[in-house]
């Protein structure tokens, strides 16, 4: 028993001050792309050749980058001429797909829910986690917002066993053929109002597996989208940050 | 009678030099290397699934041989129906379905014949199982076995389990609180990863290759990688494989440390749990100091890193690794010296020996079976040049693979500090020239799980014609069900854990 407390001691108080001080994360940390127009050039489409995701285009006279499908390589070779570099902005989650649509400008962060279910979900929103097709790797940055580095729960949000105890389903993974019918059951079991989070590339364009047969390309042929999170996989922040915007908790 | 031709860890072999043997006469020449425990690396079509068979298909089976440290390759033709391997080396057992499944060959008196991810046959339009072959077949659609009795009940978990985690289903017979049979489905995270790589390296490959299974990313790219630089002629120095042992430690230290966190969770013991989840991410930020990912992306590329630590990095890896070291040791001494949880621990979910041995179990699944199943012993590479102790259990229980994670621990930590002590000049990227045309390459990285191996074929023109990946899990999952096997139902998510296996690493 003493042990145990000598360890409790040692091992100290790790929560982390999030949201009130700002994360502190790696220096190489890849966040928030930075578009340099001017290296784009007009008649050049060797961007849409060369991304893994064709996440990049030229559109009218620049160039933007489609943040669902970015992958965040450290290789970015995405714009061969160097045009895409990446900042250490973690803050990427927005309410509409038509939002991650990036052309360098301020990127339209996740705005709170609407008033109604707002008054509803503010102060307790119950989660549902599906992983349909996901390496593990969204899921692992899912689930250590459960360790007590976050402590999820004192924001009033928690992943529930079962869907019927949900208010939402946040889905990661590409939606696998073989995953289509059970997410769509889950969904179901869902007590409405509900809202549904797209949490990294693969949940909403289909990331790396993109035009897979095996795969739906995410999930917006599917379900109707409230907060998507973009990332592969997404920062815990980022998700973390997306999560307090739609529950207005980071005003 | 030819020759067996022999290659290395991380080496290639022209496919015409490899002799394209009757059925009958690959049996006569694999019976001699089997039972002697060898271990069955992979046993897959090589024809292409892009291309139309006519005839007689191509199969490329690969036997780790232990006492000469290398690999023997076998081609062979196989009729559309031939005598099932698997009664006779039951390791075949998941390879063979998985032919039935990718290209319809029957393997003949197969005794567990069942789908294995639940996808339309590859080629031609033969179903084994009769669905149709022109529709997607429901996934878990197929014959679980049953157990009959008035007293017996049958529990079903899954695909959507109760926590944040990969889908899977699972069929419980119980008589009782006791679990007679557990029968484990997959195929739900199935990408088709082994057909988006045909034709390629695809601009989109090597991301696919990361996320095969995102906790072994590292493992995953570095198999890949050596592949490729085993295809193209390259040899990376050693400040390069340096660097990418680091990454492949960390993934290492994350996942053990994390799954100590959750079998404290399950067993109730909530300071290990609570210290291990957070220490879990002081060791993927150290993963991410180096490459901005916390899951290694962009660590390991063919031909390099693209990454270096300047000293000053170094020194602060190493203040943080030996301060994170100090609160992994305290969180797990605690653990071990608690006689609550060694009571939990022992006794349960054992994998006898033999059956470890008859299923091909690897990495720490198999170690904690008394069994040497780390490939970088069994199978080093021509260049590896580090020596690795043999760090293995005995009872083949939740204590074993726990005492084993605790070992793969301590010296992943000692590996990472040799390591960086000997970082010196920069690692580079360099260049690897396209693959070669018409070759085999084999890779084996010792991933956290276990043995990750990853094969390629090329075409004439240097396109992969065929790409194999076999993740630890597809061996593993075995190993857990026969763990379940005349145990309460109620430690499935302690041997559950004390696996934690990968989904989709066995769904591709």
């Amino acid at each position: 028993m003493f042990s145990i407390f000598r360890e409790r001691f040692r091992q100290g108080y790790r929560t982390n001050p999030f949201p009130k001080k700002e994360p502190v994360l790696s220096e190489r940390f890849r966040g928030l792309p930075q578009l340099n127009q001017a290296k784009c050039k007009s008649g050049c489409h060797d961007c849409e050749k060369c991304c893994p995701t064709g996440a990049i285009s030229r559109q009218g006279d620049k160039m933007v980058l489609d943040l669902g499908r970015c992958l965040f390589c450290a290789d970015c070779k995405g714009c061969p001429h160097g045009a895409v570099t990446f900042s250490t902005d973690y803050r990427l989650a927005v309410n509409n797909r038509d939002d991650l649509h990036y052309g360098g400008e301020t990127l339209a962060l996740a705005k709170a829910l609407e008033k109604k279910t707002l008054a509803l979900f503010g102060r307790s929103l119950k989660l549902r986690q599906v992983s349909a097709g996901g390496c593990n790797a969204c899921e692992a940055d899912v689930n250590v917002l459960g360790t007590l580095v976050f402590d999820l729960g004192r924001f009033g949000i928690q992943f529930v066993a079962s869907p019927r105890h949900a208010d939402g389903l946040l889905v990661t993974g590409p939606v696998s053929e073989n995953m289509r019918a059970a997410l769509l059951t889950t969904w179901e079991a869902t007590p409405a109002p509900k809202i549904v989070i797209a949490s990294g590339a693969c949940a909403i364009t289909g990331g790396p597996f993109i035009n897979s047969p095996e795969i739906n390309n995410g999930l917006d042929d599917i379900l109707p989208v409230d907060l998507y999170v973009p990332g592969c996989p997404p920062s815990p922040y980022t998700i973390l940050d997306g999560l307090l915007r739609i529950l207005d908790k980071r005003g | 009678m030819t020759d067996i031709v022999r290659i290395k860890n991380n080496e290639t072999v022209k496919l015409a030099q490899i002799p394209r043997l009757p059925f009958d006469s690959f049996l006569e020449q694999l019976a001699p290397l089997m039972g002697t425990g060898n271990d069955v690396l992979a046993c897959f079509i090589a024809n292409s699934p892009k291309e139309q068979i006519s005839g007689d298909f191509e199969m490329i089976t690969l036997i780790g041989c232990r006492d000469t440290k290398d690999i023997a390759v076998f081609r062979c033709t196989l009729p559309a129906s031939y005598p099932s391997l698997t009664n006779r080396w039951p390791q075949f057992h998941l390879f063979e379905r998985e032919m039935a499944e990718q290209f319809g060959v029957i393997p003949e008196g197969h005794p567990w014949l069942k789908p294995v991810r639940f996808h339309q046959v590859w080629q031609g339009d033969k179903d084994v199982w009769g669905r149709d072959p022109k529709k997607h077949p429901l996934v878990g659609d197929m014959d679980y076995f049953q157990v009959e009795g008035d007293e017996i009940h049958e529990v079903g978990v899954g695909p959507v389990h109760a926590g944040v985690i990969e889908p899977g289903h699972f069929r419980f017979q119980c008589f009782g609180e006791k679990v007679l049979n557990l029968e484990i489905s997959l195929g739900f995270q199935h990408r088709d990863i082994e057909r988006l790589v045909i034709g390629g390296p695809h601009p989109a490959t090597g991301c696919q290759m990361e996320t095969i299974a995102g906790d072994t990313s590292v493992g995953h790219m570095l198999a890949y990688s050596q592949v490729m630089e085993a295809l193209g002629e390259h040899k990376v120095g050693r400040e390069c494989r340096d660097l990418r042992i680091i990454g492949l430690e960390l993934e290492r230290l994350a996942n053990h440390v994390g799954d100590f966190g959750a079998l404290a969770a399950d067993i109730g013991y909530l300071p290990t749990a609570s210290y291990c989840g957070r220490i879990r991410g002081d060791y993927l930020n150290m993963t991410a100091m180096i490459c901005g990912s916390r899951f290694g992306r962009g660590l390991v590329r063919p031909g390099g890193s693209l990454f270096s630590i300047d000293p000053d990095l170094r020194s602060k890896l190493k203040d943080f690794l030996s301060l994170t070291t100090r609160y992994t040791k305290g969180a797990l001494d605690l653990f071990f010296k608690e006689p609550s949880v060694l009571g939990r621990l022992e006794g349960t979910g054992i994998v006898k020996q033999e059956d470890a041995k008859a299923l091909g179990l690897t990495g720490m699944a198999g170690r904690a079976c008394g069994l040497d199943t780390d490939s970088r012993r069994n199978y080093p590479s021509a260049f590896a040049e580090d020596e690795h102790p043999l760090l293995c259990g005995e009872d083949g229980d939740v204590f074993a693979r726990a005492y084993v994670r605790r070992l793969d621990v301590d010296s992943a930590t000692e590996i990472i500090h040799g390591k960086l002590d000997k970082l010196t000049s920069e690692p580079a990227m360099q260049e690897v020239s396209p693959p070669r045309a018409d070759m085999l390459a084999v890779s084996m990285v010792e991933g956290w799980r276990g043995r990750v191996t990853h094969i390629a074929l090329t075409n004439e023109q240097g396109k992969f014609s065929r790409y194999k990946v076999i993740d630890p899990s597809f061996f593993n999952w075995s190993g857990l069900a026969m763990a379940l096997r005349n145990e309460q139902i109620s430690d499935f998510p302690l041997c559950n854990k004390s696996f934690n296996l990968s989904y989709c690493g066995f769904d591709l």
